[in-house]
């Protein structure tokens, strides 16, 4: 078998993001690619046994390059009623249902909704049902420990989890470490989970009904030759972020207010001071990006981050960091909108926000991470770009990136380019250091970083509009053009460093061009390269950098005959492709909250497509 | 070695844009002439500012400085501070930029004891914007933005401070260059956040809204100078002091020469008696009110950073701190 899509779903509290990150940790050992989507609900411990408590951890596994979580679930574990009438529509036809008998009870069923039981009424006919006592067998599995039934009750996904290592052939041993570890101060926590995962385990060995669950051997993927981890969104951000510190031989103050679904990044970094990295919780969003503002003007890479409600907050601050010419970095990790909106749920809608929105003629450069691993090397690149022309940077992941895992081939530092700051200039006594701390480099407009504590160098900054040589307030009527001329061709020239963009897949020219940004990377690149099985006549291309665009990407949307922009928006980037590159793409927009599956993608494209090249298709 | 410094040395050439006869004069010169008297180096001083007229203060002192946005000075300087512990941050504000837009960064400023010298410039009105009333006026006050007179109840500076948890809390007189000074100079030995109110005088906008404890000829009679260990006296000859009314809680105005047993020693490390002493209205309390030095923020934040903020440990390690494995 090449891959298998497995959900498990049951309440906030059942412990199923548990389950599924040592399940992932148990592949990546085995050798397999993956991808995960954890699917959480905003309230922390949602009403037992309700349809909008239940929370999800879908998994792609397999032998191909895995890009997404997968679209239809092969296998659905499932705790609870509520948690299989939630899952039911995703789950392909023929799927593999695993149901804990011991929650369908009336009252489980009336709040799930069901008014007859699914597992007598013919309902999942077309599925494989297995029903097992999960609750019961855990029960029994941890009684002569002694633990309360509620306490006991807690082991049952590790029960599962026995269970399902059973069905993919998986050694136990690498699991068994890790509760020996994190458990080792609760020796009847531990037992106990060590108890329910070894009979879950034994139960898929031994039980009568063992028939009936299937096994999969999953091949090894086919990955190049490395050393490899696991990494999530958030964790490669924040070694990223530390990375660039080490790049650019500069500490990282990284300046937060925790939100949804950006803290990760927060919680990491905080445990990074190792690498140069401080962390500050600030009072709030504005003293968050104030805070990482102070910061770069003592000399020290200042980050911020937040989710859109957040960013929105830090507005101001952005502009005083553009008016002062001072590097900051701007984390948004996407959420849906508007206002408080989708906490737990992933979107790309503040491209808008990032790009255009700010008081005044303000532009700041916008770049986005298309996967997890990748939120390593884009943490790199903004702060390279905010260092390089002394500006802020926005840096655009979403709540699926942060929170999504995949197995990551960790990149040798010393390939990476050292990342090089505008130097406080030597002090020349016939200058005046005001004139010397706003003697910007030509190809970058980026001016020197003088950090408080030079004696020749004593300048001040502001938010006010400030002379273009003396950097003293400045109302003079050209002297505004030409500073707001000067933002504008500083962020211009940002684009000047870009590599040509790159073909993710395909041609450089024809019929069909899909166009993406951020986390579609996965979903979008699947699509394309289905459908390139059969004609050649789609490419595709991601887009790092959104705001400049690269050079010479106007050309290359000219080279075909149509643009599709698939966006988890309403159709942001396609304006953005339209405003500056006069380009007409087609947008094809998803706003549920949830990712693009592949096969809505296929249908599109094909859409899209000439007949001819959908005939073939056909006649596959 | 240098010359030593001089109030001078601390002055830009920038062409100063207050109004003529306006309380920041007098502020911006006892400033100076202190950071030369405390031996102050300019290169390690850096002044941070919100908006408002008082946050044009950077401009025109010698050294580093940040003019940033409204009420957002103390964050901003806090991230200086974290960035850079050895620097000497002033934070200057005022009655609105700290009070009202800013509250909130003050407030936990304070509470976090950041080691910031912070200047609040208070003159009860929003001068800058062109005189509507501030969080400091009082009930009352005809503004543009109040023509029947504000309905708004005051907050105290002092009390505000206090009950954010400031360590460290004073008050003075802008024109008042001696007790101004000293404030100053407690403040900047002070290891923490220093919170300073600085009666300010709007000439155009609210003036002589002090002038009830401010005024020459009241001054001797309406203010009460504070010394730490001193009795709390006031009067032309000190014939006024400070009793403690255990009855109702009250400090009470008594007279000295009958009952001196019965004045009240300032104690800068009482936080009650500072309570209360911001209270007064009649005599207004003046000078280091309250001093109560704890660790920094800076100080607990460094504290389990051996290194600082600088690296013991590569990248390259870090990446490989989990689980990894092998493809070949």
């Amino acid at each position: 078998m090449d891959s298998i899509v497995v959900r498990l779903a049951g309440d906030s509290g059942d412990g199923v993001q548990l389950m599924g990150s040592q399940f992932i940790a148990s592949t990546a050992l085995s050798g397999e690619d993956f991808a995960t989507f954890p699917d959480f609900p905003a309230e922390i411990r949602a009403p037992v046994g309700t349809t909008f408590g239940v929370s999800a951890y879908q998994m792609n596994i397999g032998a191909d390059p895995i890009t997404t979580a997968g679209d239809a679930p092969d296998v659905l574990v499932a705790f609870n009623p509520a948690a299989l009438k939630v899952s039911l529509p995703l789950v392909a036809s023929g799927a593999l249902l695993i149901v804990n008998n011991n929650s369908f009870t009336a009252r489980n069923l009336s709040k799930a909704g069901y008014t007859k039981d699914p597992r007598d009424s013919g309902e999942l006919d077309s599925y494989q049902l297995v029903s097992v006592d999960i609750g019961r067998l855990n029960l029994e599995a941890v009684k002569l420990l002694g633990l309360s039934k509620s306490d006991g009750g807690l082991c049952k996904n590790f029960w599962a989890l026995g269970l399902l290592m059973w069905m993919f052939g998986r050694d136990l041993l690498p699991i068994e470490n890790w509760i020996r570890q994190k458990f080792a101060k609760k020796e009847i926590v531990r037992d106990a989970n060590l108890g329910a995962l070894h009979s879950g385990h034994a139960y898929g060995e031994t039980a009568e009904l063992s028939e009936a669950i299937p096994r999969f051997d999953i091949s090894t993927a086919d990955l190049p030759a490395g050393e490899y981890r696991g990494i999530t969104g958030a964790e490669a951000l924040a070694l990223g972020l530390a990375a660039a510190g080490e790049l650019a031989d500069r500490p990282v103050l990284f300046c937060s207010y925790p939100i949804t679904p950006a803290s990760p990044l927060l919680h990491r970094l905080a445990t990074l001071g190792e690498l140069g990295v401080g962390t500050f919780q600030a009072e709030d969003e504005i003293a968050a990006i104030c805070a990482a503002i102070g910061a770069s003007y003592g000399g020290v890479i200042g980050v911020t981050s937040s989710s859109g409600p957040g960013i929105a907050l830090k507005t101001e601050a952005v502009g005083l960091a553009v008016n002062a010419e001072l590097p900051l970095v701007i984390v948004n990790s996407q959420r849906g909108g508007p206002s408080t909106g989708l906490p737990t749920k992933t979107e790309q809608s503040d491209l808008y926000q990032a790009v255009y929105g700010r008081n005044g003629d303000t532009p700041i450069p916008v770049i986005a991470a298309r996967s997890p691993g990748d939120c390593f090397f884009a943490a790199i690149d903004a702060v390279r770009i905010a260092l390089r022309h002394m500006t802020p940077v926005m840096l655009l992941s979403d709540g699926y990136l942060s929170n999504a895992a995949e197995p990551w081939r960790i990149p040798d530092m010393a390939d990476i380019e050292p990342i090089e700051v505008n130097a406080a200039p030597e002090p020349d006594q016939t200058r005046e250091a005001q004139i010397l701390a706003f003697a910007r480099n030509p190809d970058t407009q980026g001016r020197p970083w003088i950090p408080p504590g030079i004696p020749e160098l004593m300048h001040r900054l502001g938010g006010l509009e400030k002379d273009i040589h003396t950097g003293h307030i400045s109302y003079d009527a050209d002297n505004h053009q030409m500073m707001t001329d000067l933002r504008a061709a500083k962020v211009e020239s940002v684009a000047r460093f870009f590599p040509p963009q790159a073909m993710e897949l395909g041609d450089a020219e024809g019929e069909l061009l899909v166009i993406g940004w951020g986390s579609t990377y996965g979903p979008i690149f699947q699509a394309v390269k289905q459908i390139r099985e059969s004609t050649a006549a789609v490419s595709y291309i991601n887009l790092r950098h959104l705001f400049p665009f690269p050079e010479g990407l106007g050309a290359l949307l000219g080279n075909f005959n149509k643009l599709l922009v698939p966006e988890m928006n309403m159709g942001q980037l396609s304006t953005l492709l339209r405003d500056k590159l006069g380009a007409d793409p087609t947008p094809f927009c998803k706003v549920t909250g949830q990712p693009f599956l592949i096969a809505e993608l296929t249908d599109r494209i094909q859409s899209m497509l000439p007949p001819v090249a959908v005939a073939k298709e056909d006649s596959r | 070695m240098s010359a030593a410094l001089t109030a001078k040395d601390f002055a830009t050439a920038q062409e100063i844009r207050w109004c003529p006869g306006c309380g920041d004069y007098a502020i911006l010169k006892t400033v100076t002439k202190m950071l030369a008297e405390v031996g102050a180096k300019r290169e390690t001083t850096a002044f941070i500012s919100g908006i408002g007229c008082a946050s044009r203060f950077p401009y025109y002192v010698d050294t580093y400085g940040f003019h940033t946005i409204h009420g957002r000075a103390p964050a901003v300087a806090t991230g200086l501070k974290l960035a850079n512990p050895d620097l000497d941050v002033w934070v200057v504000t005022g009655d609105g930029d700290g009070l009202s837009i800013g509250g909130n960064h003050l407030l936990h400023t304070l509470r976090r004891n950041v080691g910031l010298k912070i200047l609040l410039f208070n003159n009860e009105i929003y001068g800058l914007t062109k005189g509507q009333y501030s969080p400091t006026s009082r009930r009352g006050t005809r503004s543009p933005s109040s023509p029947a007179g504000s309905v708004e109840s005051p907050l105290s500076p002092g009390q505000f401070a206090l009950g954010s948890g400031a360590r460290f809390v004073a008050r003075a007189i802008d024109t008042d260059k001696a007790g101004l000074g000293e404030v100053l100079k407690a403040a900047h030995a002070f290891d923490g956040a220093a919170f300073m109110e600085i009666f300010q005088n709007c000439i155009v906008y609210n003036e002589d809204v002090f002038a009830d404890f401010t005024d020459r000829k009241s001054a001797a009679d309406m203010q009460l100078p504070v010394q730490h260990g001193e009795p709390l006296l006031f009067g032309a000859d000190n014939e006024k002091g400070i009793r403690f009314n255990p009855e109702d809680f009250t400090l009470e105005v008594i007279d000295a020469t009958s009952t001196p047993e019965q004045v009240l020693r300032h104690d800068q490390t009482n936080k009650v008696l500072a309570q209360l002493l911001v209270e007064l209205t009649a005599p207004v309390a003046l000078g280091v009110i309250y001093s109560s030095p704890g660790d920094s923020f800076e100080k607990s934040w460094y504290a389990p950073r051996k290194n600082g903020l600088q690296r013991s440990k590569t990248v390259t390690d870090a990446l490989r701190s989990t689980n990894t494995w092998v493809v070949n």
